[in-house]
């Protein structure tokens, strides 16, 4: 049973970004390289707002407080990273100069660090829950609720998600300079991140937390450009077309440029 | 500019002669002043020896040789200056594809390593020690502790010191047997003793019975299997797959036998679990990289440069060379004679270029060492690319540094890009083959068995505390660590000590995480609060 469980919870939390990742980065190495220097970026964040959280010891009972600051460190740092990115476009451009999809795209490489985030931070989130899941022991002996690890699981998967999509957006709107939805990408996370504050409630605390995922997809899938159509025209399979196109204009790009 | 302009020259000459089997290889030989030369001393001194053209070249005349030579001198220096920028290019771009290649044997590795620890607990428990570290660290007082650790950490450095200059020193006077003979015992050892070991304590550990004639079978078999692939030849999968068991099987000793102390005198850093011989000997192990490798007379460039000089792979050096895809495609075809390569490279770009006449660009990064190329490097390689296995010393990486070599086969590879079929400039008119095979061999990223075995060492001994966060932690910076060391690789070129940066990485985050993160991601995990 214990091992079922965790092989269950592990897949309802890895397997979606499991296939995220070997379906679109797997297969280009910048894109695996860029994942992993953004779960890095993420994981500085973490050890910068868990320093903070150490160093203040009076406020330790209080994770709200430990909660807020990690989101702030975390939309910091994603600053952060997207500035190295854009300064490290040029070289980018030099390296990847066989696919320019992912500098002319610039949705790709947001999507890339969104899911690196999320990845890393569902990681941190469950690999230690995980571990507990394989026994001995059992949950809710203690009139603790015997749904602690599905919840914790659904919600780490919604995070997971929101990260994609904050990715995105946030990256986006780096782009077209709109503010807004920076401060969307920061008050949605601040809110998600509040609503588990609550979290024996799961009854209210994971449908929240998925409804605050869909308005933000559909914002990110907004700001990339998606429309029902683009949506049928991908479900056809016509990409093959596409990325002809795509490897012409590279090619005659990098020619152009020598 | 220029290049735009060679482009356009080049694709005429294209259109007249469809691109044969030249537009890779055979040019350089042949008939270089056809293409976009790199230097007027390559294209002078091929003249020389240029038979004639192929059959289906359009021959030139004299006057447009003579103008294109004296374009050519114009935009040399140019030319030349663009050439070390796009060699730096192409390095990193280079370094892109084979990070990957690193990534995976290095995640594999880990995994098998603490895939081991947390299941066998064999493998984390105390209680006998290496030879070579007297102290054993149950003493009370932290001080005579941490004296201990350091003592242990020195004599354990000092062996490895001494096994590297012995090798060195063999290797020097050319006793190759010797040399191949303390490989074959270190790798009987492991392959079979240590399997064995392996072996039992999986099967303890998982509390299952098996009956000692069939555990002799597979360990044979194993072993003997394992003993033909890497000395002598077998599938490269299979070989590649056995260098990394053989590497976590050593991390697991490792692991088990060092005892364990304090590292935080390294680091400066009091921490509640700091302990451990095996923390101090990995940040003295770092360090010992960092001189062997980089020192001018260090050991290590001592082996790099004396077999760069012989003309030979670094045959003993315990190396896992990245270029896998290569390997297998070279393999695979591996059974057509050297002879024919000129045949089958021909059909194969051929092929290519008929059906994308783009083809060499959106495929060059990849073809420099491999896919446009693939047959140049087969039946002599196949023989020579056994990498053998070397367990005690905890040496580095060598990533072929070599300069004129590696220049060399930049250069072409600059030239190929660029021109897809410029004159050699190393090789003169004359690119010998065996200089050829040497390039293609040595072309890829190479990473010593001890990084393999230090890398898992530091992930295998965080997972043995059983928080995971710490692992994941240690195994993302230690990757970090290896693309800045790959970065700067692209920057010096020259063979660089990949422990340092990844392990110095990898010990930060560490005592980091298992110091501030862990509670904080304790607390958060157990209320549920997710940021």
């Amino acid at each position: 049973m214990t091992v079922a469980q965790f092989f269950g919870c592990g897949m309802i939390t890895f397997g979606p970004p499991l296939v995220l990742f070997i379906i679109t980065m797997a297969k280009d190495p910048i894109r695996v390289i860029m994942l992993v220097a953004s779960s890095f970026f993420w994981l500085l964040s973490l050890l910068f707002s868990s320093m903070l959280y150490k160093v203040v010891g009076p406020l330790q009972p209080y994770l709200a407080f430990g909660a807020l600051f990690s989101v702030l460190f975390q939309e910091f740092f994603r600053l952060l990273w997207f500035m190295l990115i854009r300064k490290a476009e040029v070289g980018l451009k030099k390296v990847s100069e066989d696919n320019l999809e992912i500098i002319e795209n610039k949705h790709i490489l947001a999507y890339v660090s969104g899911v690196g985030f999320g990845l890393i931070s569902g990681a941190f989130a469950l690999v230690n829950v995980l571990a507990d899941m394989t026994g001995p022991g059992t949950v809710g002996l203690y009139g603790d609720s015997p749904s602690f690890f599905i919840a914790t699981t659904f919600t780490s998967l919604a995070f997971i998600f929101l990260h994609v999509c904050w990715g995105v957006i946030f990256f986006a709107a780096m782009h077209t300079r709109r503010y807004l939805l920076i401060a969307y990408v920061i008050m949605s996370h601040l809110l998600a991140s509040a609503i588990t504050l609550l979290n024996p409630l799961y009854a209210v605390t994971v449908p929240l937390v998925w409804l605050v995922l869909v308005v933000t997809a559909v914002i990110a899938l907004c700001v990339a450009g998606v429309s029902p159509a683009s949506v049928r025209n991908s479900l056809k399979f016509s990409d093959r077309a596409y990325r002809v196109d795509a490897v012409d204009v590279g090619a005659t790009d990098s020619r152009a440029h020598l | 500019m220029d290049g735009h302009v060679s482009i356009e020259d080049h694709s005429v000459e294209d259109g007249s002669r469809t691109r044969n089997s030249g537009a890779a290889k055979e040019p350089r030989a042949t008939n270089p002043s056809d293409n976009d030369p790199s230097t007027p001393m390559a294209a002078e001194g091929a003249g020389g020896p240029t038979p004639q053209p192929p059959p289906g070249r359009r021959p030139l005349t004299e006057e447009e040789r003579a103008a294109r030579l004296e374009q050519r001198r114009q935009r040399d220096r140019e030319h030349m200056e663009r050439q070390l920028e796009e060699e730096e290019e192409l390095v990193l771009k280079y370094g892109a594809q084979h990070v990957i290649k690193l990534f995976i044997p290095v995640s594999l590795c880990m995994l098998v390593v603490v895939a081991t620890v947390a299941s066998v607990t064999f493998y984390s428990e105390k209680g006998i020690y290496l030879l070579y570290t007297p102290f054993h660290e149950t003493s009370d007082s932290v001080a005579k502790n941490v004296m201990g650790a350091f003592v242990n950490a020195f004599i354990i450095l000092a062996l490895v010191v001494v096994l590297t200059f012995f090798l060195i020193l063999l290797y020097k006077f050319r006793c190759y047997k010797i040399i191949h003979g303390w490989l074959i015992i270190s790798s009987l050892l492991l392959l079979f003793f240590f399997t064995l070991l392996y072996l039992m304590e999986l099967l303890r550990g998982y509390n299952i019975g098996l009956d000692w004639i069939t555990v002799s079978l597979i360990v044979w078999n194993f072993g003997v299997m394992g003993m033909v692939c890497i000395h002598w030849q077998g599938p490269l999968r299979l070989q590649q797959a056995y260098l990394i068991f053989v590497a976590s099987l050593m991390s697991l000793m490792f692991i088990k036998y060092l005892p364990e102390y304090t590292v935080w005198v390294v680091l400066a850093v009091i921490s509640v679990w700091g302990e451990y011989t095996v923390w101090v000997v990995l940040a003295v192990i770092s360090v010992w990289d960092l001189v062997a490798v980089l020192c001018p007379k260090g050991p290590l460039r001592i082996l790099v440069e004396t077999a760069q000089e012989r003309n030979e792979p670094i045959f003993p050096a315990l190396i896992y060379s990245s270029n896998i895809l290569y390997s297998s495609l070279t393999m695979a075809e591996s059974s057509t004679p050297s002879t024919s390569t000129t045949d089958n490279g021909g059909s194969h770009d051929g092929g290519e270029a008929v059906a994308d006449p783009l083809q060499q660009d959106h495929h060059a990064p990849a073809p420099a060492g491999g896919v446009g190329r693939p047959t140049i490097s087969t039946a002599p390689s196949s023989s020579r690319r056994r990498r053998s296995s070397e367990a005690e010393a905890g040496f580095g990486p060598e990533w072929e540094a070599g300069r004129q070599q590696r220049e060399a086969a930049r250069q072409r590879r600059v030239a190929e890009h660029g021109e897809a079929s410029a004159p050699d400039v190393a090789g003169g008119g004359g690119a010998q083959q065996p200089q050829e095979e040497e390039d293609e061999e040595e072309r890829g990223v190479k990473l010593g068995l001890g990084d393999f075995i230090f890398y898992s060492v530091l992930v295998g001994k965080a997972s043995s505390y059983g928080d995971w966060n710490t692992t994941i932690a240690c195994f993302i910076a230690i990757l970090i660590g290896l693309c800045l060391t790959l970065i700067m690789l692209a920057i010096f070129k020259k063979a660089l000590p990949a422990l340092p940066i990844s392990i110095t990485f990898g010990l930060i985050f560490y005592f980091a995480t298992s110091y501030f993160v862990v509670p904080f991601a304790e607390n958060l995990a157990s209320e549920q609060v997710f940021i």
